[in-house]
């Protein structure tokens, strides 16, 4: 059982949640930008939990299907149609033998999940079926996807096949779609190197302005806005760096490092975005704004 | 020395620092600790990273929070303080040095004033601890270049560098693990794959322990890299014991 790839969109590549375990020996995590809404494909679809799913970029791909399989689309609006009917976002549908199912400009937000009941079947590797663009690991041939690509589905496997039809009981089930902001507040905890930084430099970073520019990609968002001032340089000696931690360097503008971002780095780290607000960052697009908040680490470990 | 500081990096991830400085004293400690994490079994630790000088805890919030993580941390005791373990775990690492691999032997001729069998029997006179890894899967940091045949990176970076190559740029040395642009003089070339994503262990070496070159012709060179490829070919590994307490032949002149 498999799909085609007919259009791949620009950026359309294979995550679940990361590759874990790996980071002390230089390999980077990877994984989904938008947890939440891979999270919730997973959940609606009563998979397990970790399958392999496509994410996309800004633009979805048209895909066409050798068998019948259930299917899922979360994150950014791409708006899906099934040979030319539209259907819903957050809602299971069901994909007969032979039909095309097409995705356009995302209306909002800027990455998608489309996951199938079972999951895709790519080789694990290091525990992981994420793709690592970086290393050609992962994913798809170690690679976002291509025109022409043919991608198996697990749906051959007995305990799957048996749950996929049209009066499939998960086709009832949807979540509320969700409309993404282009102006956002993003908390963070303060460190690991604020300690770097002047009282005027912190002052324009939790005050200041920031815009996504279009150097921004799954490593990390390249901001424009105030300058952060410095006290005697940004060059520390490599550590590592955690999902979400926001580096300086010399010119002043941050980068927040995100799921493909290298293990470690040199330039010190102002603050961490929480967690919970990584979904959110993940579906903005060059153009759009962020602004930063503080809270303490205790606050951030404690919001229901 | 500092002591031992604990940083939030975000609510899922702890750094323990240790310094700022790139010292070996310093970065056993991130070992020690990085042993001592582990072997405890704390619940809720994810993943360690540890780098030159610090070490990142990555943990689950969900199941202990970064105060409570922080006290049980400071609650363990290391076997030893004195900022050396007393063994250590050495890969010994066939290398090729020159031959048509060590493109810049001759020139590190002019750059240190040593003949080349000079260069080569300081480089492989050394046990080089490593440090931490990053940059690229496998890629090891290391510690313990001589200073006399220390050498600045080139002045334009190669555009690609063959997986297994050996190189010095500035105070390091160490082996690419993967084809990647670079900017270190190339001396040698190992057989040897330190990352090979379809091993069962990816990874040939963890940061803590220690690196030997051991000089073998060009004919060795083809014949082990044949078995690598066989995948029956595992570079020999051998336990040593530190005698003195600063035992650091190559001495950490950094």
């Amino acid at each position: 059982m498999s799909f085609k790839v007919i259009t791949a969109g620009p950026l359309s590549t294979i995550q679940d949640k990361g590759r874990f375990g790996y980071q002390q020996f230089g390999i980077g995590t990877n994984g989904v930008m938008d947890r939440n809404a891979y999270q919730t494909a997973n959940q609606l679809l009563e998979n397990q939990g970790n399958e392999a799913a496509i994410e996309t970029t800004l633009l979805g791909p048209t895909l066409t299907f050798d068998a019948p399989c259930i299917c899922i689309i979360t994150g950014a609006d791409i708006q899906p149609s099934l040979d030319n009917l539209p259907v819903k976002m957050y809602q299971p549908f069901y994909i007969r033998t032979g039909q095309t199912l097409s995705t356009s400009m995302a209306v909002n937000g800027c990455r998608s999940y489309i996951a199938f009941k079972g999951g895709i079947n790519v080789p694990e590797l290091m525990d992981s079926r994420s793709t690592n663009l970086k290393c050609h690991i992962g994913g798809f041939m170690g690679r976002a996807l291509q025109n022409g690509d043919t991608i198996s589905l697990f749906t051959d496997e007995p305990e799957i096949a048996c749950t996929i039809s049209e009066d499939s009981p998960i086709l009832s089930k949807s979540a509320p779609a969700v409309s993404f902001d282009t102006d956002v507040v993003i908390r963070v905890v303060e460190g690991p190197q604020d300690n770097y930084f002047t009282e005027k430099g912190k002052h324009e970073f939790y005050h200041g302005h920031y815009e996504v520019t279009p150097e921004s990609d799954r490593m990390g968002y390249r901001l424009e806005g105030p300058a952060i001032e410095n006290i005697n340089g940004v060059d520390i000696v490599s550590d590592g760096i955690a999902l979400g931690s926001i580096q300086v360097p010399s010119n002043g503008k941050p980068i927040i490092l995100l799921s493909d971002r290298q293990t470690t780095g040199g330039y010190a780290k102002i603050a961490t975005v929480i967690s919970r607000d990584i979904s959110k960052l993940a579906q903005l697009k060059p153009g759009d704004h962020i602004r930063f908040q503080k809270i303490t680490v205790e606050e951030a470990q404690n919001i229901g | 020395m500092s002591e031992m500081q604990f940083y939030p990096a975000g609510d899922n991830a702890l750094v323990m620092e240790f310094g700022n400085i790139i010292d070996e004293k310093v970065n056993q400690k991130v070992h020690n600790y990085t042993a001592l994490i582990t072997a405890s079994g704390i619940r809720g630790v994810t993943e360690l990273l540890p780098t030159f000088r610090s070490l990142m805890v990555y943990y689950d919030s969900s199941v202990v929070k970064y105060h409570e993580l922080k006290s049980i941390i400071e609650n363990l005791h290391p076997d030893t303080d004195t900022g050396i373990s007393s063994k250590k775990v050495i890969h010994l690492i066939p290398c090729c040095y020159g031959a048509r691999f060590g493109v810049d032997l001759h020139d590190m001729e002019a750059l240190t004033g040593l003949t080349k069998e000079e260069i080569i029997s300081i480089h492989s006179g050394v046990d080089y601890k490593i440090y931490m890894l990053g940059f690229l899967p496998g890629f090891v940091y290391l510690g313990g270049l001589d200073k006399r045949i220390e050498a600045p990176r080139l002045k334009t970076p190669r555009v690609k560098i063959n997986p297994g190559s050996v190189g010095i740029g500035g105070n390091q040395t160490g082996v690419y693990p993967q084809a990647s642009p670079g900017g270190w003089r190339l001396i040698g070339s190992t057989p040897v794959d330190f990352y090979d994503p379809s091993r069962e262990e990816p990874i040939l070496c963890r940061a803590g322990e220690y690196i030997r070159f051991v000089p073998i012709t060009i004919d060795d060179y083809y014949d082990i890299r044949h078995l690598v490829i066989q995948k029956s070919y595992t570079p020999e590994l051998i336990t040593e014991t530190i005698t003195t307490q600063n035992a650091n032949e190559g001495g950490f002149g950094l």
